[in-house]
């Protein structure tokens, strides 16, 4: 190695640390804020390695009876809406892939444009005539803004790379179309959903505006739920950064061992809805 | 043979589009031309709504701190993420590893994110004044002050959505063929010359993108602004999107906050217009001037 290429290496290196480090020093502190005592959390300047670690801060919040109710929320409204969203939304890619019905997407950017809110006022009147609110259903339904576009978005990428000659060949063998589907196109589309699933619950997941509306006392998800602990406990960083790392983690771990999923689903351009 | 038609497929995701996206957005503008008021009798009143807009300076208050606040977080992430990118299409050990935990901050729960954010703006006890002081800036009071409370949130919309321009723009690089960077080597060109007249040009369809993107989520930011400040102090950090739930979700004043929604859907129309316009108006002169 000459010594130009040394100063390459260790500029790569020193840029790399640059630009890696503001989110591995959050997610750091946040960790260790959620393992602290309240004495080490008030310190000035602040404890980065606390003597004895609050272990107790996440046995409080996962005692908590309430943990256990918003959590079965959480799964009950991000699983219902990700698997409705794949019901409809995987055939529905397929459909306008095949029937090359661009215009179709159109629908999909304007819910992409829509800001959340905006859907919350007329279905928010809706649920109410209807008399669901205090229910999930509201919940369910609505995060469905979420999680179809996104699958219907990310199928119709992918059915138009997947080749058509099996599915002709399939047909002419005198195959119906729901079998073509079923034993042709969805197999091949098997990675392609994986992409679309992983996207819909992380968003699904992460969701916060629909929440704070639609949920009462019973019905909140775990983002609702960690936001009311902020006003309620103020002054006790431990326990709320416990929290805070117990919501986010599923997502964490998600993002770390399905990396090559959502890197390939966010830059198909499905990024975000509601 | 005839060949088969693929409708039945998109029909129940065209009942659901239609259900939740298409009739909401029908009632909103419906209801934009009415009194609602929840607990009251509804009254058509046209476009009364409208006009109470042009004159609420709540409202065109939210305008500007919406503009401003989408402004720096398209620019900023723009600039950082379009280094991260140049840094990530480099090959060394752990790259695939170290870009799992770039990516984090955006896919991470945004609530959980604002609670950590919040604890670190503490004036008193917060982490990133004791940082400030380890390099002898005073202390600032971050988002507890109107003038530095848009600039702050700003700082965690930039860190949280940096990943995504990176993740972007790298999907640019991995597309440049090698030939233009060999021929620059041979004539001497350093690091920034490579980098400002072969791959910039070369990227610039991938950067609009991502500014498109990222305009569409600033404007519409909602959870961060909310979790953190909820508008405030005061009301010196209060966005469009965040007066439009003061309106319909606190005050309960429906038709109003349609109007809000409508003409809040306009705007990010209109901008998105803009930065098609201006996009075009680039490429002609990148025409004329390679002419």
């Amino acid at each position: 190695m000459t010594g130009k290429q040394i100063i390459g290496k260790i500029s790569l290196w020193f840029a790399v640390l640059v630009i890696v480090s503001p989110a591995i020093l959050f997610f750091l502190w946040m960790l260790s804020l959620s393992l602290k005592f309240e004495i080490d959390n008030a310190a000035y300047p602040p404890v980065f390695f606390p003597e004895h670690i609050a272990w107790k801060n996440y046995a409080d919040v996962l005692a908590s009876n309430r943990f256990l109710t918003y959590f079965i929320n959480s799964l009950v409204v991000t699983g219902s809406a990700t698997v409705l969203a794949l019901v409809v939304g995987v055939p529905a890619g397929y459909g306008i892939a095949r029937m090359a019905a661009h215009k179709s997407a159109i629908v999909i950017l304007i819910a992409r444009i829509t800001p959340g809110l905006s859907y919350l006022i007329p279905l928010f009147l809706m649920f109410q005539w209807l008399g669901l609110l205090g229910t999930l259903v509201p919940q369910v339904i609505i995060h469905l803004v979420v999680t179809v576009p996104i699958v219907i978005w990310i199928m119709i990428g992918y059915f138009e790379t997947t080749p058509m000659e099996l599915e002709e060949a399939a047909l002419i063998d005198g195959a119906g179309r729901w079998q073509v589907f079923r034993h042709v196109a969805l197999p091949i589309a098997k990675p392609g959903i994986a992409v679309a699933f992983i996207l819909a619950v992380i968003f699904s997941w992460n969701n916060f505006v629909f929440g704070i509306v639609l949920a009462g006392r019973e019905t909140r998800t775990l983002p609702v739920a960690v936001y009311n602990m902020i006003s309620f406990d103020q002054l006790s960083w431990g326990p709320l950064a416990a929290a805070a790392l117990i919501v986010t983690l599923p997502v964490l771990l998600l993002t770390v061992f399905a990396q090559r999923q959502i890197v390939a689903g966010l830059t198909a351009g499905a990024v975000k809805g509601g | 043979m005839r060949p088969p038609s693929y409708w039945p497929f998109v029909v129940p995701a065209l009942v659901v589009v239609l259900a939740i996206i298409i009739f909401p957005w029908v009632f909103t503008i419906w209801m934009s031309l009415n009194e609602w008021k929840v607990g009251s009798p509804t009254t058509f009143v046209g476009f009364s709504n409208y006009l109470r807009l042009t004159s609420d300076p709540r409202f065109i208050e939210a305008i500007g701190h919406t503009l401003v606040y989408t402004v720096l977080s398209v620019v900023l992430p723009l600039v950082f993420g379009t280094f991260a990118a140049v840094v990530f299409h480099q090959k060394f050990a752990g790259r695939g590893f170290l870009r799992g935990i770039f990516i984090m901050p955006m896919m991470a729960t945004p609530v959980a994110i604002a609670l950590v954010w919040t604890m670190m703006f503490h004036p008193q006890l917060g982490v990133l004044n004791y940082l400030l002081s380890l390099v002898g800036i005073p202390a600032q009071l971050w988002v507890f002050h109107p003038a530095t409370v848009i600039p702050s949130l700003v700082l965690v919309e930039t860190w949280q959505w940096t990943p995504l321009v990176m993740l972007i723009v790298l999907g640019g690089l991995a597309a440049i063929p090698a030939e233009p960077y060999e021929s620059a080597q041979i004539d001497g060109a350093n690091l920034w010359q490579v980098f400002r007249f072969i791959t910039l040009p070369l990227i610039m369809p991938f950067l609009f993108i991502a500014g498109m993107i990222r305009m569409i989520d600033a404007v519409k930011s909602f959870d961060i602004i909310f979790a953190i400040t909820q508008g405030g102090p005061g009301s010196a950090s209060e966005t469009i999107n965040i007066y439009l739930y003061s309106v319909a979700f606190t005050y309960y004043d429906l038709g109003y906050g349609s109007a809000i929604a409508v003409v809040f859907f306009l705007l990010i129309v209109l901008l998105a217009a803009v930065m098609l316009y201006a996009r075009q108006r680039m490429v002609w002169t990148e025409i004329e001037s390679g002419a």
